[in-house]
Order: C-alpha cells, then sequence, then structure tokens
C-alpha cells in the first residue's frame, strides 16, 4: 500500500505560480483574443498611473497598438512617471506576484503584482517574442532599455539583452513594448472604450491613443489637480477575522497585549484597548501573544481568548477607518472627468456627484462615489448605460455578476424619473450611471478583478449613493417639467392670446381688450425664470420674476452663491443682504400685476465648471404661487429679515369638470 | 335674395357672433373658451325623426387655457377672417387651400390638413351653417354614376344641362359634382329598380363590363371609399326624390362596415348633418362575415388593426344591432377578411351571374 503513495509522491512536485497561471490564463482575464489586448493595455496603462501618483507627477500616457499580422499586434504604452531603476525592472516585468503593494493596506490600481508581468508572460506564450523595457529615473544619465522573458518554470525574469540608451526630450519615465496575440475591435468592450472611461475617473491624466489604422485620439487633461497621495495604514478591527487576529498577534513586534492593539490596528486608543482587555477578561499588561502551546509556549493564548477578543472587538465602538487612505475623485472632477469625455454627446444635465464617507467591509476602508448624466444625444429607449470602475480603473466585463450592477437593478428608478419595468432590473433612459468603489482591498469575484462582489455593506453604500444622486436627477426632471408647462402658459398669455384679442376685435370693430385679467386667470402664478450663462471669463446670472398674479405681490428672494464672488460693478438691484457665508437676498417691495422684475448680476473669477446652476428661493410669499422657486428651507437664517405672510389668491373661478375640447383620447374618425 | 345668399349673410352674422363672444370674454377678464357638442362615437345619439345618428348632448370647451385649444382659438379668428373676406371679394377657396392659406399664419398654421378640415366642421356646428356658406369647398369631387337615371345639371356657365347617367355618357359614368343641391342638380326620373353604391372602383367597373345596369336595372355609384358627403348626399336625394331603394355593396372588413354606416346612419365626423347625409333605408349587401364562409372565398388574416377596429365597432351604438353584433363577433371568430373582388375567384361573371341576384333576390330588393 505505501508504495502507492510513494509513486503519487513522486509525481507531486511543485507548480510555479507562472506554470499555474500559464495553464489557467482566464483567471487573469486573458480568455479571449479580444479581451487578451484590452487586458494588455490595461495592466500597462495601470501600473503608469500608480507610477504617476505615487511620485506626484500629473500622468501623460501614449498608448500605441500596431498591427504586426494577421492576429498578432504590438502594443506600445509610454509614461512619464518617474522610471523604474535598472535592476529592479526584471523583477516588475519578469515575475508574478512581485510588487510594492501586495502587503499594503492602501488605495491603489494594481494589488498583487501580477498584471504586468502576466501580461508579459501571455505575450512571450502566444507570440515567442520578448518584452522591451525603456527606463530613465530623473537622476540617471541615460535610459536603460532592456529585452525580458519569464522563466515559466522558475517564475524568474530572464535578461535577453539590456543596453543604456539616449532618451530624446525624456527627462523620466518608462516604456513598454510587447507583442501579443490578439483581436483589435472597437465597441462596447474595446481598449478605445477603456481609455475613455479612464480618462473620465482620470480628470488629472492625459492620453493620447493611437489605434491599429493609425488615428489618433487624445483625451486632454481636464484638471492639474492630482488625487492626493494615499497612505498605508493599520488594519481596521472591524469585520477582523480569528485568523487574521491568531497571525497578527503571533507575529507582532509589540511587548503588551494593549500595546499590540494599539499599534497593530487603526483606530483604538489606549482607554479603548483596555476596555477591549477588560471585556475579554485579559490583562492588558500581558506580554506573551502567541498560541498555547503545552510543550513549546505554555504561557500562551488559548484559542478562546482570541475568540473573546474577537467579541470584545466587535462590541466596543471603534471609529470608522481613517478616509485618508482613501482617494476619491470628489464631486467636482467626477463632473469634470465626465464633460471632459462626453461633450459629444451634450447631456442636457449632470447631476450633483455624490461622494459617500468612507465605510468598512471587514476591516478594509472603502467608499462610494456617484454620478448621473442624463438627456443629449443618449439613446432614449435602451438599458441605461452603466459605468462601472474599481479603484480608478474601468470594469468593463462581467456587468451582471457585479455588485454595482445589482444595485442599480434594486434600486427603484421609477421614483426619480427613469423607466423600469415593475421598479427593478436596469432601467431605461437616456443616462449614463457611473459608480465608483474605491478600497485599500476591493473585493473582486475573481483574480480578473472584472466585477466587484456581493458585499451587503458595499451594496448598501451604493444604493444609498445611487438613491442620492437618483434626486437630484429627479429635481432636474421636475424643473424641467415644471419649465416646460409654465412655458406653454407663457407662450398663450404673451403670443397667442394677445393674437386671438387683436383679431377678434379687429372682426367685432371694437378696440383691442385690455388682457391682463384673462392673463391672471390663466397663469395664477408668480413665475420665476433663472439662466446662468458663462461669457468673458464671467458668469451671467439673471433671475426674472414674473407676477401672473391678480393682484401686486411682494416677496423675499434669496439665493446661495460662491462666497466674495458677486460682482457688484454695473448692479442694478442691490441685495438688500449677502452673507459671509454666499447666502443673498432681494426685497422685492412690489411687484404690480402681470409685471416682472429683473435681477442680472456678474460672478468673477470663478471656473466654468464651479457654477452651472442656480439656487433660488422666496419667502414671504404663499409658496404655492410660485412656480421656478422653492420655498426658504428652515435652516436659513431669516430672523434679520422682517417677513410678513401674504394672504394667498382667491381660487380663480374655474371649470374643471368641463371636457377639455381640444384633448379627446378618442380619434374623431369614422375610417 | 338667392338661397345662396341667404346662407352666406347667416354665416357672416354667425362668424360675428363667434368673435364677438370671444371678445366680450377677454374683455370681461375671462378666460376664453367656445363650447361644442363632443365629435366622439359615445356621444352620438339616434335621431327617431330623422332615423339617423346625430350628435348627442355631451359637451366640451375649447379654452385658452391649454396651448392646443388657445391655437385652435386662434385659428378659428384667422378662418373667420379668411371666409369674410372671401365673402366680400366673391371668392371661394378648397379646404386644401385654406390649409395652404394658413402658412401665412406663423404659429398658427394648421399642423396638418385634417385639423383644417375639422375646424370647418367645428364651425358649421357651432353656426348651423354648411361650410359652402363659407365659401369653402372640398377639393374631391364625388364618385361615378352609371344606371338610368335622368338629371339637370347646371353647368359653371349657367346652362342646364340634360344627361342621362346612362346613355349620355362614357364608360366612366356621370362624375357627381361637389355641389349637388337643387340649384345645381335636379333629379328627373329614373326607371332603374334600385341604387347600388359600390366601394371600389374595380368593382364598379367589373359591374359596368358586365351591364348590371341595364340587365337588373341598377343604379351604380361608385363610393371611392369612405364617400364624400357630395356622394352621400346625391344617395340620399335619389333615395327620397326618385324612391329608389339603396344597397351597399363593399369589402369585407371592419371598415367597409364603416362606410357602411356612414352612408345609411350618418358618420361620427358629420353627425351634425346626418339628416341631410344618410339614407337610413339603405341595406347593407356583402361582403358579409357569412359570405366568406357560404361562398369559400379567398381571404386574408385579420391584422391588429383590424381586430382592433372591430372591437371598437362593438361599443359604437350605430353597430348596436343583432345583424351587425352577429357579423363583427364572426368576422373575429374567423379571423379573415375578404375582398369584393375574391369573387372572381369563379370567373368574371359570378358576381353579377349568381352572387348579387342571389343576394338581392333574399334581400327583396329584384325578383328573378
Amino acid at each position: 500500500m505505501s508504495s502507492i503513495a510513494e509513486e503519487l509522491a513522486k509525481k507531486q512536485k511543485e507548480i510555479s505560480v507562472s506554470e499555474f497561471f500559464e495553464r489557467n490564463r482566464q483567471i487573469l482575464g486573458f480568455d479571449s483574443q479580444v479581451k487578451a489586448l484590452i487586458m494588455g493595455v490595461k495592466e500597462a496603462v495601470d501600473n503608469s498611473l500608480d507610477a504617476c501618483e505615487e511620485a506626484s507627477i500629473l500622468p501623460e500616457i501614449q498608448v500605441r497598438i500596431e498591427r504586426v499580422e494577421k492576429d498578432e499586434y504590438k502594443v506600445t504604452v509610454e509614461d512619464n512617471g518617474p522610471g523604474i531603476v535598472k535592476r529592479m525592472i526584471p523583477n516588475v516585468f519578469g515575475r508574478l506576484l512581485y510588487g510594492s503593494r501586495f502587503h499594503a493596506v492602501r488605495q491603489s490600481r494594481g494589488q498583487q503584482g501580477i498584471g504586468i508581468s502576466a501580461t508579459v508572460m501571455f505575450g512571450q506564450i502566444t507570440t515567442g517574442r520578448a518584452t522591451t523595457v525603456r527606463s530613465k529615473t530623473a537622476h540617471e544619465e541615460t535610459a536603460w532599455e532592456l529585452d525580458l522573458i519569464i522563466n515559466t518554470k522558475k517564475n524568474l525574469p530572464e535578461v535577453l539583452r539590456e543596453e543604456p540608451k539616449i532618451w530624446d526630450g525624456k527627462d523620466h519615465g518608462v516604456r513598454v513594448e510587447f507583442f501579443m496575440n490578439g483581436r483589435y475591435l472597437s465597441g462596447k468592450q474595446s481598449v478605445m472604450e477603456y481609455l475613455k472611461q479612464t480618462a473620465i475617473v482620470n480628470p488629472h491624466a492625459k492620453f493620447t491613443f493611437v489605434d491599429p489604422e493609425g488615428r489618433s485620439i487624445t483625451f486632454e487633461r481636464a484638471s492639474d489637480d492630482l488625487p492626493p497621495p494615499t497612505k498605508e495604514i493599520k488594519p481596521h478591527p472591524e469585520g477582523l477575522e480569528l485568523g487574521t487576529l491568531m497571525n497578527m498577534a503571533n507575529e507582532t513586534k509589540s511587548k503588551s497585549l494593549s500595546k499590540f492593539l494599539q499599534t497593530d490596528f487603526s483606530r483604538i486608543s489606549d482607554r479603548l484597548a483596555k476596555e477591549i482587555c477588560e471585556k475579554a477578561g485579559l490583562d492588558p499588561e500581558r506580554t506573551n501573544l502567541r498560541l498555547l502551546d503545552k510543550k513549546d509556549n505554555p504561557g500562551g493564548l488559548r484559542l478562546e481568548d482570541y475568540k473573546r477578543l474577537i467579541e470584545a472587538l466587535s462590541s466596543v465602538k471603534i471609529m470608522a477607518p481613517q478616509t485618508d487612505c482613501l482617494s476619491p475623485i470628489g464631486g467636482n472632477l467626477i463632473r469634470k472627468g465626465l464633460k471632459n469625455v462626453l461633450t459629444e454627446i451634450r447631456p442636457e444635465f449632470y447631476a450633483h456627484p455624490v461622494t459617500r464617507e468612507a465605510r468598512v467591509y471587514a476591516g478594509n476602508p472603502f467608499l462610494v462615489e456617484v454620478g448621473i448624466v442624463y438627456g443629449g444625444d443618449l439613446p432614449k429607449e435602451q438599458p441605461v448605460q452603466i459605468l462601472r470602475f474599481a479603484n480608478r480603473v474601468p470594469l468593463l466585463y462581467q456587468q451582471g455578476a457585479c455588485a454595482i450592477t445589482k444595485s442599480i437593478e434594486r434600486t427603484d428608478w421609477r421614483r426619480y424619473g427613469l423607466e423600469q419595468r415593475g421598479g427593478e432590473g436596469i432601467p431605461y433612459g437616456p443616462a449614463i450611471i457611473m459608480v465608483h468603489v474605491a478600497s485599500t482591498k476591493v473585493p473582486f469575484t475573481s483574480e480578473a478583478k472584472e466585477a466587484i462582489a456581493n458585499i451587503p455593506e458595499i451594496q448598501a453604500e451604493i444604493e444609498l449613493a445611487l438613491k442620492i444622486c437618483g434626486r437630484s436627477l429627479k429635481t432636474h426632471l421636475n424643473k424641467k417639467d415644471t419649465k416646460v408647462k409654465t412655458k406653454a402658459k407663457f407662450d398663450i398669455v404673451q403670443v397667442i392670446l394677445p393674437l386671438i384679442a387683436e383679431k377678434s376685435a379687429k372682426i367685432v370693430g371694437k378696440p383691442v381688450p385690455s388682457l391682463s385679467g384673462t392673463i391672471t386667470k390663466i397663469m395664477n402664478v408668480v413665475w420665476i425664470d433663472d439662466s446662468v450663462a458663462y461669457e468673458k471669463k464671467a458668469h451671467k446670472v439673471r433671475v426674472t420674476i414674473y407676477n401672473y398674479t391678480p393682484k401686486g405681490q411682494k416677496m423675499n428672494l434669496h439665493m446661495v452663491l460662491p462666497q466674495e464672488k458677486l460682482d457688484y460693478t454695473g448692479l442694478q438691484m442691490f441685495p438688500a443682504q449677502v452673507k459671509d457665508d454666499g447666502k443673498v437676498t432681494w426685497e422685492l417691495r412690489s411687484i404690480p400685476t402681470t409685471q416682472k422684475v429683473e435681477i442680472q448680476f456678474q460672478l468673477k473669477g470663478l471656473d466654468q465648471d464651479a457654477y452651472d446652476e442656480n439656487e433660488v428661493y422666496v419667502s414671504g410669499i404663499d409658496p404655492s404661487l410660485v412656480i421656478g422657486a422653492d420655498p426658504l428651507p428652515g435652516d436659513w437664517d431669516v430672523k434679520a429679515l422682517q417677513i410678513s405672510e401674504s394672504a394667498s389668491a382667491e381660487p380663480v373661478e374655474d371649470d374643471e369638470d368641463e371636457v377639455d375640447y381640444d384633448e379627446q383620447k378618442e380619434a374623431l374618425s369614422d375610417d | 335674395m338667392t338661397e345662396q345668399e341667404i346662407g352666406q349673410r347667416k354665416a357672416v352674422k354667425e362668424l360675428h357672433n363667434i368673435a364677438g363672444s370671444i371678445y366680450d370674454q377677454i374683455d370681461s377678464g375671462k378666460i376664453p373658451k367656445m363650447v361644442l357638442p363632443l365629435r366622439t362615437k359615445s356621444n352620438i345619439r339616434f335621431d327617431p325623426k330623422h332615423g339617423v345618428w346625430k350628435y348627442g348632448k355631451a359637451t366640451g370647451a375649447r379654452t385658452a387655457k391649454k396651448t392646443n385649444g388657445a391655437m385652435m382659438l386662434l385659428r378659428t379668428m384667422y378662418v373667420l377672417e379668411l371666409i369674410e373676406d372671401m365673402i366680400e371679394q366673391k371668392k371661394s377657396s378648397t379646404l386644401r387651400e385654406m390649409y395652404y392659406i394658413s402658412e401665412g399664419w406663423d404659429a398658427a398654421k394648421f399642423s396638418s390638413q385634417d385639423e383644417s378640415n375639422f375646424l370647418a366642421e367645428d364651425l358649421e356646428i357651432v353656426t348651423g351653417c354648411m361650410r359652402e356658406d363659407f365659401k369653402l369647398r372640398p377639393e374631391e369631387d364625388g364618385a361615378r354614376v352609371m344606371g338610368d337615371i335622368t338629371i339637370v345639371e347646371t353647368d359653371r356657365k349657367g346652362k342646364k344641362k340634360t344627361i342621362n347617367c346612362r346613355d349620355d355618357v362614357g364608360d366612366s359614368g356621370y362624375g357627381i359634382p361637389y355641389n349637388v343641391e337643387k340649384d345645381k342638380l335636379d333629379l328627373v326620373s329614373t326607371d332603374a329598380q334600385f341604387l347600388i353604391a359600390v366601394e371600389t372602383g374595380g368593382m364598379f367597373d367589373r359591374l359596368v363590363e358586365n351591364g348590371f345596369d341595364e340587365d337588373f336595372g341598377a343604379v351604380l355609384v361608385h363610393l371611392k371609399g369612405q364617400p364624400a358627403r357630395s356622394t352621400r348626399r346625391f344617395i340620399k336625394r335619389v333615395n327620397e326624390e326618385l324612391k329608389l331603394p339603396v344597397v351597399v355593396f363593399t369589402d369585407g372588413d371592419p371598415w367597409s362596415f364603416r362606410i357602411f354606416a356612414s352612408v345609411a346612419y350618418g358618420a361620427i365626423k358629420t353627425a351634425h348633418i346626418s339628416e341631410y347625409l344618410a339614407t337610413p333605408t339603405a341595406e347593407y349587401v356583402g361582403i358579409t362575415a357569412s359570405d366568406i364562409t357560404n361562398y369559400n372565398l379567398p381571404t386574408d388574416k385579420l391584422t391588429d388593426m383590424d381586430v382592433r377596429a372591430l372591437n371598437a365597432e362593438l361599443k359604437d351604438p350605430r353597430f348596436n344591432d343583432d345583424f351587425w353584433r352577429g357579423e363583427i363577433e364572426t368576422m373575429l371568430q374567423l379571423n379573415k377578411k375578404a375582398e369584393q373582388q375574391a369573387l372572381a375567384k369563379y370567373g368574371l361573371d359570378y358576381v353579377t351571374d349568381k352572387y348579387l341576384p342571389e343576394k338581392l333576390t333574399n334581400m327583396g330588393v329584384t325578383h328573378r
């Protein structure tokens, strides 16, 4: 019997990681020819972006794809990053699971150190060609160029050639060239789409792409602000698993249990550490934290002790992990990025982007950001377009399996103005929904990093962010709807009615009658129409107040303006009050019936994108009479103002039960 | 004063009243509106006095509160102005011309000719005048007549011409003018036994070629689909003044049922003048739903539109009798429709030798 075991033992040999991946390439996402090309570009670009950001350099990345033979392509990715010192190049590009970020608790694009070396390996397997890397750091005189391959058996790089090169006009940076079997396509899942989406979430980067036809597309930089550098943090205790705790306790350099809790975890203070120890029934000052072993470590902690520690950790209130380890894109830049890339479809509305506070799943901080783009040339009768991002990297595949998609499907979009059968599933309408999940550890469903796993905490956050952003969309759509309806009435009283009066007067041979009575009956509102235009480096704001009620009205009109940007020169109507926080109030003491008042002013010294929608409120008037502005919110300080409630206008005589002759549903026809 | 002048004088007065009402409403600060009977199939009622279907009591308001209503009121003002001008200048225009004249009305221009036609009818309803009084005429003439009937037509030069609609015309028959009132057209005499109104030109020509008018003492009238007002008025006058029974011969489909209804009961669109246009004693020859089975006719499947039309007819008060309910339900059940010309399956003479004689004898119209 033992001989069989012996036989088996002979066959049981170590498989190198490289060999394993060579045989299971789909795990890394190289499972189709089209996808392989995208993956190759993606891995190189991810690395370039990470390197630039770590070195605080505004990234400039060029991607070129050339067709060598029928199925063989040459991919070149060049960046302006810090470069890689020569001796490190072989390991970075030629060894799987080698990287600087594997052990770090921080947000970055690459994590496991598989991507670029897998690309090198894939290229080598499918074309037999080596990868060429050229790199120059700022303090080296020349660049170095290396040809390298991976010895898949040993998981070690082999350098075939290395020589110094003069790199004209390049102070620092890396260029990687590799060959691979693939297929270049355009469309929803393509290199172009990947770069476009990457440009959206990296507005600080400039991308140039030359496709196999030689066409060059550039995504210009939309912002010169680098994302703040991310920091490494200690693990957060929330959701900590027993095994991890035991590993950490066994390897800690801390002298006592209390010190261990304070220094090896984030967000645990001295006081909190003692409270945890007390709850776990353990002495904070105890030194031996390793697992009890009757022979080698009789004074160690028992398994139950660790379990009690875990329980104690989950029962105390611990601050959320610090968020500076995460790098949200931020509302302003999300909007800039979307606008920069999507201008050609001329969207009518960019919902106010949402960046949520960081939350934690299993001790890993994460945060969710959502942006919605609506209207313009987006197709009206198709499912909305979903843009998924994890740590600023677009996710193009496995949409159905992703927590982002699931969250979108579970949200009732009918409330927010999109069509959705039964209130679930992917909604329909002219919209793009963008979701970004940033985390020190994004939980992907597989090593190919194509879809985010369904972690309840993450899904809940995504759903919340979607709802907040959805409300912004709905507010816009409501406003638009009101505008359309009011505009229609406005046309009636401004254009059609005067003509009816004029014509009827002419036919009966009498003077044209006064219209004010009829106008106020048709409208019976105070209509506030506002607009913003950006001209000659200034925002021109116009607010027109039409009194279409049967009597004179007075009110206070409030706006929130960017602080200290109001330009007083040439101002006709001076505000009654301007507060430091940008709240501005005009007192409109008397607007006679059927008259209008216009407020015009300029805002100076703002970015065009910084102000594109007015916030207008009213007070001192029955809000139900007002269209185009909301009543003043309760938290607005109004003490200084004299507010008098005006009685609401008497209801208009109306024959609502009368059938509208011109709005009958039934077609008037016999055939 | 001629009859025509009386009508026009009344029209001017009534149109002034409309403008005056709108003017007064604005002047007193109201939202101007016009109240009109609803022109829907749910608002038509049987008028026992005339034996036809007319608008009921339900009304709707055309008001300036909404864009559509305001626009129609403005168009009404423009049309009033146009009609007044035409009466004054002794001109007239076709409905299509009026539609094109509205091109000069800026925002008030009609968005389709249907819209301008409907407005002309609205004005007929409100004023109790006919559109001829407004100097508006249809561009389409009536259809063709073939058969032994003698008429006197006053031509455009004022000359009276006596015409026998079989002997004095070519094979395409006598063309019904758009105005068939007494001052234009006099019905003198006939030796025919009945009038048969035929939906399609193809079948009309078949009956002409086969000499059906002479063999059976028939006056053939081509309906050209939904018949024009003048065609319906002509049929009614022949029926009333020359005492000829009227039968209607159409395709066997839901749309043809509606053609029959507008000849016999009055069309929904023109229910305000049904007593001028409809011939209550007209009878339906076919193609009936049962003909499809009885004569084993070649058929087409009902389309979704056909099925919707049949279901709408089940709710149409004009079809609310045993015969039509039976026909409609049978057709829905068969899920089939057939054209008049499907009878050619049995040869070109079948319709005149067999089908019509058989049906008409059963109906008691002919004896043979």
